[in-house]
Order: C-alpha cells, then structure tokens, then sequence
C-alpha cells in the first residue's frame, strides 16, 4: 500500500493519515461508526450490568492501593475508638485504615459495594428481559450461555470481595461456606482443606480469595464481556415488534452520535447515581461488627442480597434429613445440608441455563429471530420464567425470615412452615396464574384487533336497539397484535409405517411432541387477514351479536368514527393514530 | 416518511413483511391472504425542539447548564478534599464523606444527564434501517473452509502417523501435571484432616471466660446466666484461631430440677451444663440464649436446641445436638472439663463418625 496521492490537511486528517497507514482503521470505522442500534428502555438493563462493572474496576483499583490481604495478627491503633487494642488481622485492620485514614477512601468502598449490588440486580434484570422476550432464540443461544456464566462470576465475584474485610460478618459467612463445603460426601473435609489451607479458618483464606477477587473472575468477566458484546454486534441487537421492523431488517439510530452520546452519558449516570448512594447510604459499616472472631454472632446478620436464597434454602431445610450410612459408625451424608446447598440451587441454575435449548427442541423452531416475543405471547415461557423467579423471590424471602419475625412480630417457626409450603405451592400457582393472564391478554388483544376500541358513543337504530360505536384500530395499532406467528404443538409421523413397520426415533418424536404439547396446547392465535374480514361482514359478528340489516354509518355524521358492530369502509389508516409499542 | 429503508436480502422469513402501507381490508370476492403484511414505519412525529426555535434554544442551554453542574461539582470535590480533613470523630468523617461524594455524583451526573438530554433532544431522531444477513455461512464458502482444513491436515501428515499422534495427546495430558501436583501437594497444608476430630478441650483443662482468660469458679455462676467460654491456655497455642474455632463452648447453669436430659452421666456440675457452641448444621456460632424456655437459638439458619434436655434439635435445619462438653470442679472450685468432647463437633462431615 501507498500512501494517499494528495497529503491530508488538517490535524485530525493528519492523525487519521498516520492511522489507517498503520492499521487499516478506515475499513472499520466506515463498518461501524453508524452501526444501527434499536431503542428501548429495556435494553438499558444489560448497560447498566456494564457500567456498575466499570464503576467496580475503577473504585476496586483504588481500594488494592490500600487493602493488605493479609490474616497475621496486629491490633489497632487507629483513629476509631472503639476499636482500639481490639486484635486484628491486616485485612481488618487495612479496611479501617482506608475508610478512616484516606481521604475518600471509605466513599470509595461504599460505591464499590454498592456498585456490587447493582452489578448483579441489572445482570439479573438483563436476563429476565432476555428470556420474558425470547431474545435467547437462534443465533442468541450462545451468548444467553454466555450471559450465564457472566451471572455465576458475578456471584462468585460478589462472595469472594465480600469476606475480604475480615470482619465477623463475612466470616461467619465463610463459615457457613466450610460448613457446606463439608457436607460434600466423600471429600468434603479434604475440599475444606484445600480451599482454607488446612483447618478453619486458617491464615490463607484471605489472600487466596483476594487473588480470586481481584485477577481470577474480574479477568474472566472482562474476557466474557467482550465475547458477550462481540455477539451482540455480530447478531445485531434484536428488536421489538413493530410497524416497518422485520427480522430481516434493524430500525434505530446509529451508534455515532446517538449511542456514543446515549451510552457513554448513561455510564456518567449510572457511576453518578452510585456516587450519590456511596455519599448519601452507608453500607457494611464493619467497624461496627467487629474483626472475625469464631465466637461472636450477630442476630439479624443479612448477607448480601443476591446470596439470600441460598441462605434461605438453608433456612427452610428440615434437619430430619441427615443419616448416616453402612451402619452405626459409618459414613454422615447430610442431605440437610446438600439438598438446600447443592440440589437447588443446581436444579434452578441448570433449568435457565438449558431453558433456551430445551425449547427449541420442544417447537422444532430452526429459524433465526430477530423480532421480540411480546411476553404475552409466549404464555408457557412467561409462565415458566414467572414459577422460577416466585421459587427465587420465596427463597430469598425465607433468607430474611428473623427480619420479618421481628419487624411484623410473628413467630419465627411459623414463618418458616408458611415459606416450607410456599416453597412447592407458590411456582405452581404463579405458573397457573400468569398462563391465564397471558392468554386473556391475548385475547384482549383479539377483540381489540376484531372489534376496535369502543368509543362510548351509543347509537340508536330506528327498530330501536342500541349499539356502541366501535373505531377500529389503524394498521399499526393492529400490526402490533397479529405480527407474531401463531404457535402450535408440532405433528409428528406415526409409529408404524403404512406397512406396519416400527418406525427409528419415533420415542424421540414422541417425546418432542409431548413436550411441545406441554408448551402449546392451550393458545390463542393472532387473528387473521380473514377472520377480521368475517367479522365485518353481515351477520356474523359476536360481540354485539347484533344481524340488524342496515349498518348504522349512515346514521353517524361525516365526522364520527366510522366501525363498530359493523365497520363499513376503513379509514385513511397509515395517516394517524399511535404506534404502541 | 423518513426512513431510509434499503432492500434486504432474501433470506426474509417473514413472507409478509415489508410490504409498506398496503391495507388488508378485502373486498368480497378476494382471497384472504394468511397473515397481515407489515404496514411498514408510521409518520415521524417531531419533537418540540424540532418545530419551536425556542424549544430548540432552551434545551441547547439546559445541555450547557447541566456540563456546568459538572464542572462545579468537580470544583466541590476539590473544594472537600482540601477544607474537609478527615479527622478524628464520626462527624468530621461523615462530612468528608458526604461532601467528596455529593461532587462527585454532581461532576459525573452532569456529564451523564448532559449528554443523554443533548442525544434526546437535540440529535436527529430520524429512525435508520439496516439489513441483517443470516449468520450462516454460504455453501461455497462452507466447502471451501473444509478444503482448508484438509489441507492442513494432509500437510502435517499427522492422519497416517497415529504413534505421533498418540504423543501428541499423551504429552499434553500429562504436562499440567506438573503444575497441579505441587499445588494439590501443597494448598491443604497437611491434608490432615482428623484433627477435624478433637479439640483443645483435655482433663483438667480450666474452662476460662472469652474473651480475657479468666478462670471461671462454679460458685460465681448464677441461676439462668450464659457465659461464653474458651479452654485455658488458647492464646499460647499455635493457631489459637483454628483451635477457638473448634473450642468455644457455651455455659449456662440451669435449676438441676429443670435438667430433663444430659448426653453423659455426670457430664454437668450442679445444675451447670456446657455445649459446644459451633452449630452442628453449617458451623454458625449459637448464641441466643432464651432463659424462660431453655433453648438455645442459631441466628444464621434458626436451628433450635433445647439445653436443658441434652441440646436435642427442637426446630430448624440441623439433625444432631450440640455436643456436651463434660465438666466438673477442680480443688480450688473452679470449672474444667472431664476430658475432650466425645464426638467431633460442629458441622457433619463424611467421616466424622469413623
């Protein structure tokens, strides 16, 4: 390659010159300075996740300056004085330092766990919009998989910065940890030692979960990230449903300037709102627990929110479920312990995790989709997704039952035994219940799209019956409520052949098909180009029941909507009305 | 209309689609067709800025207001930094705290509202389509990626050499070896895992108060009181945190008439009975003493043990009673224990029983 026949003017010329000499970086811009990206509020929630991560690398870097990983013994002798001469490890004693002797320090450790929190709630809420849409569909699947590991670092992200003070609270958190760790049958005392270096709690635990904490997940969430965010921009974001988006098109604005402006403001907002929570709300003040000690405990101790299921799982376990195994001194398996610990957690993790694969095995479904699922259309995903956050939120409830017992002054037990039910009966009846509405609401959408929007104009015809005037919807109030495809329980072939030959892979089908009847069985289809038409025409319509024999138009004036029982001639239907979304 | 909309690719899955302001409304006589076409985008409606000039002007000065709140901020956090010490007292820390974060949620606030108002506001708002392609490669391109692999595989010539082959993979299997059995070797310290099994706790040993140390003499011990108790002697141990660990007991003197059961003969001293304090279901330290019903509550999963009958589980998640700690009086009246726990404390584990 030579260089350009007329050299540039200009210093950003001159710069971008010397640049694509050396890089080519002409190819990319051109490719992707205005790259279309669709809008919505609910695509806000996978950015947020984003910058709270950013917010945590940048206030984590400042905090490493200060921390000592460290469990040796000192004691304090610092400006807090309740503390002093308490003994102390390093890392306690680091933690008040940089909160008390560093100037911003301890606004810095309020915004970096508070980052924490709002990290994982937008990873949580990201991917609750991702499933309630279906953008998990083909060619996303990967990248939900993706997005799934991103929720686990984020966890163990989370748990491993959160016992790095040292203070009572987060060890006796890690010491719930060892207690689960030796549940484990076979090697759980020997996974123990491995991860505390000999007995609990050990002098290693510390900066071993420091250099968790700090190089381990961080790396691998920011490796994640990029792989996450290299598919979206090879897919293209997907979209929600709407006059003029097709799935083979993008509608929205281009990346420069909107989302350069867009985005890169929403970070400023995001670290400018933690900012304000690490000014304004004190979190984890552990200068009030005190260091860790194996003795004391405090009642009413909460972890961190996206850890409150597991604790309340451990919760709501009956103890009658320890046994002891090949004889009176045999082997302890603690199902106590593993079921609430282990099991559940497992069983919730794997069923998200899979869920995008197992339904596309269930509809056969091999296209790509680009076009969002109105979640009202998708009654047994919604359903679904509705029963697993109700078994989460009763979990996470049951991990702060004392607060609840003490702040309504109910019986500890009870709340306990209501949380034991609830646990089993609460996902079935939410399923039920949000199968219903989505379906009603589809059928509302039905009726809104046969009969139009009723008007409150009532009109009385010379036999003397009364009608309510109806308008009915434009094409892009309509287009939204018929676009998406009407979902069916896929057909199978028989088992035997016309011969009567046993057919290969028909227990596979069979299975398929009962699983796709589970999905799609009870449906309400979108209503079609002909169903519309039979119900303007003559006679047949339902809802007013009505077979009067003049249509009542022209009884209305000029300027009344037209529609209704029997809509005549349709109105000018691109040219107003609003577009929902 | 104000899209530009280019044509798409074929790969269209949606047969109806984009058929733009068409209408379905059929006359009689007509064949219906399957599905509505897409009516294509609705009008473009203009925001206030677009048609008010003034409009226009005011958010331009609302953008600038608001990079100004910024810069002020940042200023104010200057401004905190230098005339706020931190000081010795809670007061002084909470003003440095309060006053550095208020500027700097105001500088990145401003910044963030800035620029999002600008984009909102000011910046074209004309919607643009693009075409997606489908993912898949095409056939050719497909093919001739397996040619390329082929290639490959005939150059290294690796398909006809399988002894080659075989090092290969035996080598690369074995390698992380290397790295993983000094690990493994090393990161559980001894990989003794016994000592899960025994404690400080020995004959004769002083049950002292925790945390100063202090002898505790039976007689001092009154009806209904708890005293948290740690072995004598535990500060000149070598990990005299791993030993706390396991050793922490919880004292409390009952009514001998209220003691329905005890885990050994003779394991209490007058009315006096001491109990492991590590839960015996994940290893929190039980600490809620209820005088009134002699329980013993966990605060972390609310197991409930019941002191004055052996510290049987009333309620929650564990299986096991708190192990007893046998004790009784030295010469002197003080507390110490019988001998060890006689069963691993804390919570179960594998081979707790063997």
């Amino acid at each position: 390659m030579s260089a350009t026949t007329a050299p540039p003017s200009g210093k950003a010329a001159r710069t971008a010159d010397y640049l694509d000499q050396r890089t080519g970086i002409g190819t990319a811009v051109k490719e992707f300075a205005r790259k279309i990206f669709p809008d919505h509020w609910s695509f806000l929630l996978g950015e947020i996740a984003l910058y709270s991560f950013v917010t945590l690398l940048i206030s984590g870097v400042f905090l490493t300056m200060f921390f000592v990983p460290s469990m040796a013994e000192v004691h304090y002798d610092g400006p807090w004085p309740t503390m002093h001469g308490v003994e102390m490890s390093e890392a306690f004693a680091s933690t008040l330092r940089l909160s008390f002797e560093v100037r911003g320090g301890l606004l810095m450790r309020q915004i970096h766990h508070w980052a924490a929190l709002i990290f994982m709630a937008a990873i949580v809420t990201h991917m609750m919009r991702v499933f309630f849409t279906g953008a998990f569909r083909k060619p996303r699947e990967l990248n939900w998989v993706v997005g799934f590991v991103l929720l686990i670092l984020g966890l163990a992200a989370g748990f491993s910065g959160y016992s790095l003070p040292d203070d009572v609270l987060s060890g006796n958190g890690l010491r719930i940890t060892d207690g689960v760790i030796k549940a484990i049958p076979i090697v759980g005392s020997y996974l123990s030692y491995f991860v505390f270096g000999g007995e609990f709690p050990g002098h290693d635990i510390i900066p071993r979960l420091f250099t968790v904490h700090i190089l381990l997940v961080p790396g691998l969430i920011l490796a994640l990230i990029a792989l996450h965010l290299f598919f979206v921009v090879l897919h293209k974001h997907t979209q929600y449903p709407g006059s003029g988006r097709t799935n083979a098109n993008v509608v929205g604005y281009p990346l420069f300037p909107i989302y350069v402006a867009k985005a890169g403001g929403y970070f400023f907002v995001v670290f400018g709102v933690i900012a304000l929570m690490g000014a304004t709300l004190s979190i984890n003040p552990v200068w009030n627990y005190g260091p860790y000690d194996p003795s004391p405990v405090s009642a009413g101790a909460q972890p961190d929110w996206y850890m409150l299921f597991l604790e309340g799982s451990l919760r709501l376990m009956p103890g009658q479920t320890e046994y002891v195994l090949f004889g009176p001194d045999g082997y302890t398996l603690s199902l106590n312990v593993l079921i609430p610990a282990v099991v559940v957690p497992g069983v919730l993790f794997t069923l998200l995790a899979l869920y995008p694969f197992v339904e596309s095995f269930a509809t056969g479904d091999k296209r790509e989709h680009h076009v969002l699922d109105r979640p009202r259309n998708r009654p047994f995903r919604t359903a679904f997704g509705v029963s697993l956050l109700t078994a989460f939120f009763i979990l996470v409830l049951a991990g702060s039952n004392d607060i609840i017992a003490t702040h309504f002054h109910l019986s500890i037990n009870d709340i306990t035994w209501v949380f034991r039910f609830l646990f089993f009966l609460g996902p079935w009846a939410a399923f039920v219940i949000t199968k219903r509405i989505c379906l009603a609401l589809q059928r509302k959408d039905r009726e809104l799209v046969l009969h139009g929007h009723e008007t409150g104009q009532i009109v009385r015809f010379a036999s003397g019956e009364y009608i309510e005037v109806h308008k009915p919807l434009d094409a892009h109030e309509r287009w939204l409520r018929v676009q998406h495809d009407p979902t069916r329980p896929i057909e199978i072939e028989p088992a035997e052949d016309s011969r009567g030959v046993r057919r290969k892979g028909y227990r596979t089908d069979r299975m398929r098909q009962r699983l796709s009847q589970l999905f799609y069985e009870d449906r309400v289809e979108p209503v079609t180009p002909a169903e519309l038409e039979a119900s303007h025409s003559h006679g047949e319509h339902d809802a007013l029941g009505s077979d009067q024999e003049k249509a009542p138009a022209q009884l209305l004036g000029e300027s009344a909507p037209t529609g209704g029982g029997t809509r005549l001639r349709p109105e000018d239907e691109t040219g107003h009305g609003t577009r929902n979304r | 209309m104000s899209i530009t909309q280019h044509g798409h690719d074929g790969h269209d899955e949606q047969p109806h689609a984009d058929t733009a302001g068409s209408d379905v409304v059929l006359r009689e006589g007509e064949d219906s067709p399957e599905r509505f076409p897409n009516p294509g985008f609705g009008p473009h409606r203009p925001r206030r800025s677009d048609v008010d000039p003034a409009a226009n002007k005011r958010a331009e000065r609302q953008v600038v207001a608001l990079f100004a709140i910024s810069i002020l901020g940042t200023i104010g956090f200057i401004t905190a930094y230098f005339a706020f010490p931190l000081g010795d007292s809670p007061q002084t820390l909470h003003r440095s705290n309060l006053t550095l974060g208020l500027g700097l949620a105001f500088a990145l606030l401003g910044i963030g509202l800035a620029a999002v108002h600008w984009a909102k506001s000011l910046m074209n708002d004309h919607e643009k389509a693009e075409d997606r392609h489908a993912q898949r490669s095409s056939d050719q391109t497909r093919a001739e990626a397996v040619q390329v692999l082929k290639d490959g595989v005939e150059d290294s010539a690796i398909g006809r050499r399988g002894v080659l082959k075989g090092a290969l993979v035996s080598s690369l299997a074995l390698f992380p070896l290397t790295i993983a059995l000094p690990l493994i070797g090393e990161v559980g310290e001894d990989w003794n895992v016994r000592k899960l099994k025994h404690t400080m706790w020995a004959k004769n040993k002083k049950l002292t108060i925790d945390p100063t140390g202090r002898p505790i003499k039976a007689a001092d011990v009154t009806i209904g009181s708890v005293v948290h108790v740690i072995p004598e002697g535990l500060d000149e141990t070598g990990a005299p945190l791993d030993e706390k660990a396991k050793a922490v007991v919880l004292l409390v003197r009952l009514d001998p008439r209220d003691i329905k059961s005890e885990q050994g003969e003779g394991w209490s001293y007058d009315g006096i009975v001491a109990f492991s304090k590590i839960c015996t279901h994940v290893g929190c330290p039980v600490a809620l003493y209820e005088q009134q019903t002699h329980h013993l509550l966990c605060p972390c999963h609310q197991s409930t043990f019941d002191v004055a009958d052996g510290a049987k589980v009333v309620f929650g998640p564990a299986k096991r009673p708190l192990p007893q700690l046998p004790i009784t009086v030295d010469d002197e009246g003080y507390l110490v224990a019988q001998s060890d726990f006689h069963e691993p404390i804390g919570p179960s584990f594998w081979e707790r029983l063997r």
